[in-house]
């Protein structure tokens, strides 16, 4: 009898695991045709520029004052960190390369794109959901007038247009942290703090694989926050499970993609 | 319907049968909506009336069988088609569905702004006459968050005429309003069908109203069409799932309870029901 227990015990959490496997392997496929659709039906929307505008200003601008002050404290720790550091060896000038460095390359689209999808990602799939729950999208379906187009799309290249902005920003911001600290502060040599970053950061390798990183994870965040707020189920629930979804798939995604592209830009 | 001349039906739903998830909702269909006329689909909860909305609208395609709007089979266009056959369309939607980052005005103009290239200021005279058939003229500059549940469908009413459309479906345009927006909403179903000269389909399960408006009345129950005719006939049949939908009895064809197992064991079987829930 334990034994008949225990098989089937066995059988339904075998049963459980192909399951969530076949069930996540549907979703990665719709989530493929929901981004192959918004590429093809971009040209509509291109048309109808000031819909993209509308979005840049509700999730780059809107975004702004998180990513900015982050900003200014992750400058202003890395200088501390960095000068504690450094003064070990004797090498306290190069604080100003180390900030610049640490932003421009990994800190500034890592930390934004996190920002990003705890910000707006989230306001992207409660707004779709919502629109779902809501019959909007339903709506506009029956008024001849493709979602996909007219909501999807949009709001799918304010992501990618705002995010190497903010990443930017967050580089600039940062770097202006870690001067406070280190030149008034610390007493660290402005003309070193300067000339050394100047002398040290490459255009391409730096701040291109920089600028490359953001877009990357602005097509990652956008997408995967959309794809959760379209894909809810229509209830409070529902939207609520994708909403923590979207801030939980887009950081592991981030994190992930950020390891893949940085071992193939160093391996280049 | 007895009239079934292909140019007088302007939908027409064949044989249709519709399942998802393993459970059949509808098995065989027919129904047939004559141009010009006010149609109801009544029914319980959970029949599958807004489904057949959905089927005539193209939004989902049926397992066997066809709905034809104009003569074309819906589910066989291509997705142009599709967009094609929805701009003789209009649908109200159970809570209005408006959009709710745009004002009343913007709402309205949304069709119009969308398949039209009209100038402005004929837009404007357009969105304004619609709202002024509903009686909204004054509210559109508020926004959705603002008007109240008749008001809203009322706006929502507003943009499906907006194109002048030849089909206005309405889903379910009376559940949650207070009389006075009932009755509102039903004169206005009635007078703007028959001065755009289009047909409306409403599914319905507020029987005074729809029955005061409707030409023709079909009940959908367990998957079939299990009545049809005129308000008068409906209310006067003698089908026990008619006399009990219209008189609103309790028990009935329908019964009160959902097939459930034996009381006394259920209430005994404490351990049981809880595993099943």
């Amino acid at each position: 009898m334990i034994r008949f227990s225990v098989l089937v015990s066995l059988t339904r959490m075998l049963r459980n695991i192909g399951h969530g496997f076949s069930n996540r392997i549907l979703r990665l496929g719709a989530g493929a045709r929901l981004f192959g659709l918004t590429l093809i039906y971009s040209g509509e929307s291109f048309r109808r520029f000031h819909l993209t505008i509308r979005e840049v200003y509700f999730t780059g601008v809107m975004s702004l004052i998180i990513v900015l002050v982050s900003a200014f404290f992750v400058g202003m720790v890395l200088a501390l960190q960095g000068y504690y550091t450094l003064q070990k060896y004797g090498s306290s000038e190069a604080i100003g390369v180390l900030v610049a460095l640490s932003l421009i390359r990994e800190l500034g689209p890592v930390v934004t794109a996190l920002l990003f999808a705890g910000r707006a990602g989230t306001a992207i799939t409660a707004e779709i959901g919502l629109m779902k729950a809501t019959e909007q999208l339903a709506a506009m379906e029956m008024m001849a007038v493709s979602p996909i187009a007219r909501v999807i799309a949009p709001r799918f290249w304010a992501g990618v247009i705002a995010m190497p902005v903010l990443a930017a920003l967050f580089s600039m911001v940062g770097i202006l942290g870690g001067y406070i600290v280190a030149v008034p502060l610390i007493g660290v040599d402005a003309g070193a703090f300067w000339s050394q970053m100047q002398a040290n950061v490459d255009w391409r390798l730096d701040i291109v694989n920089g600028v490359i990183k953001s877009i990357v994870f602005g097509v990652a965040c956008t997408m995967i926050a959309l794809f959760e707020g379209y894909d809810a189920p229509p209830t409070a629930e529902g939207v609520s499970r994708a909403t923590t979804r979207t801030v939980v798939t887009s950081s592991l995604a981030i994190l992930g993609l950020d390891f893949v592209l940085t071992s193939f830009m160093i391996s280049m | 319907m007895t009239v079934n001349t292909a140019a007088q039906n302007i939908v027409e739903i064949n044989n249709l049968s519709f399942g998802y998830k393993g459970r059949l909702l509808h098995q065989g269909i027919n129904m047939v909506f004559l141009r010009g006329k006010v149609v109801a689909i009544m029914g319980g909860s959970g029949t599958g009336k807004t489904t057949l909305l959905r089927l005539i609208g193209g939004q989902l395609k049926p397992s066997k069988g066809e709905a034809r709007v104009e003569g074309q089979v819906v589910h066989h266009q291509s997705r142009d088609g599709i967009y094609k056959l929805r701009r003789k369309m209009g649908m109200l939607f159970q809570q209005g569905a408006l959009f709710t980052d745009l004002s009343v005005y913007e709402n309205v103009a949304f069709p119009l702004r969308e398949h039209t290239n009209l100038p402005e200021s004929m837009i404007h005279d357009l969105v304004l006459m619609k709202l002024n058939a509903v009686g909204l003229r004054g509210a559109h500059k508020l926004m959705p968050t603002e008007l109240s549940g008749g008001m809203a469908r009322r706006v929502s009413l507003a943009r499906a005429i907006a194109l002048d459309p030849d089909i206005i479906m309405y889903d379910e345009p009376f559940a949650g309003l207070d009389p006075i927006s009932m009755g509102v909403i039903c004169d206005l179903i009635r007078t703007l069908n028959d001065a755009l000269g289009a047909t409306s389909i409403i599914v319905s399960h507020d029987v005074k109203e729809t029955f005061a408006i409707a030409d023709y009345v079909y009940f959908v129950a367990n998957g079939v069409v299990a009545a049809e005719g005129t308000p008068d006939d409906l209310r006067n049949s003698t089908l026990p799932f008619v006399h009990q939908f219209v008189h609103g009895e309790k028990d009935g064809p329908v019964p009160f309870h959902y097939a459930a197992g034996d009381y006394a064991q259920d209430l005994l079987g404490f351990e049981n029901t809880r595993q099943g829930a």
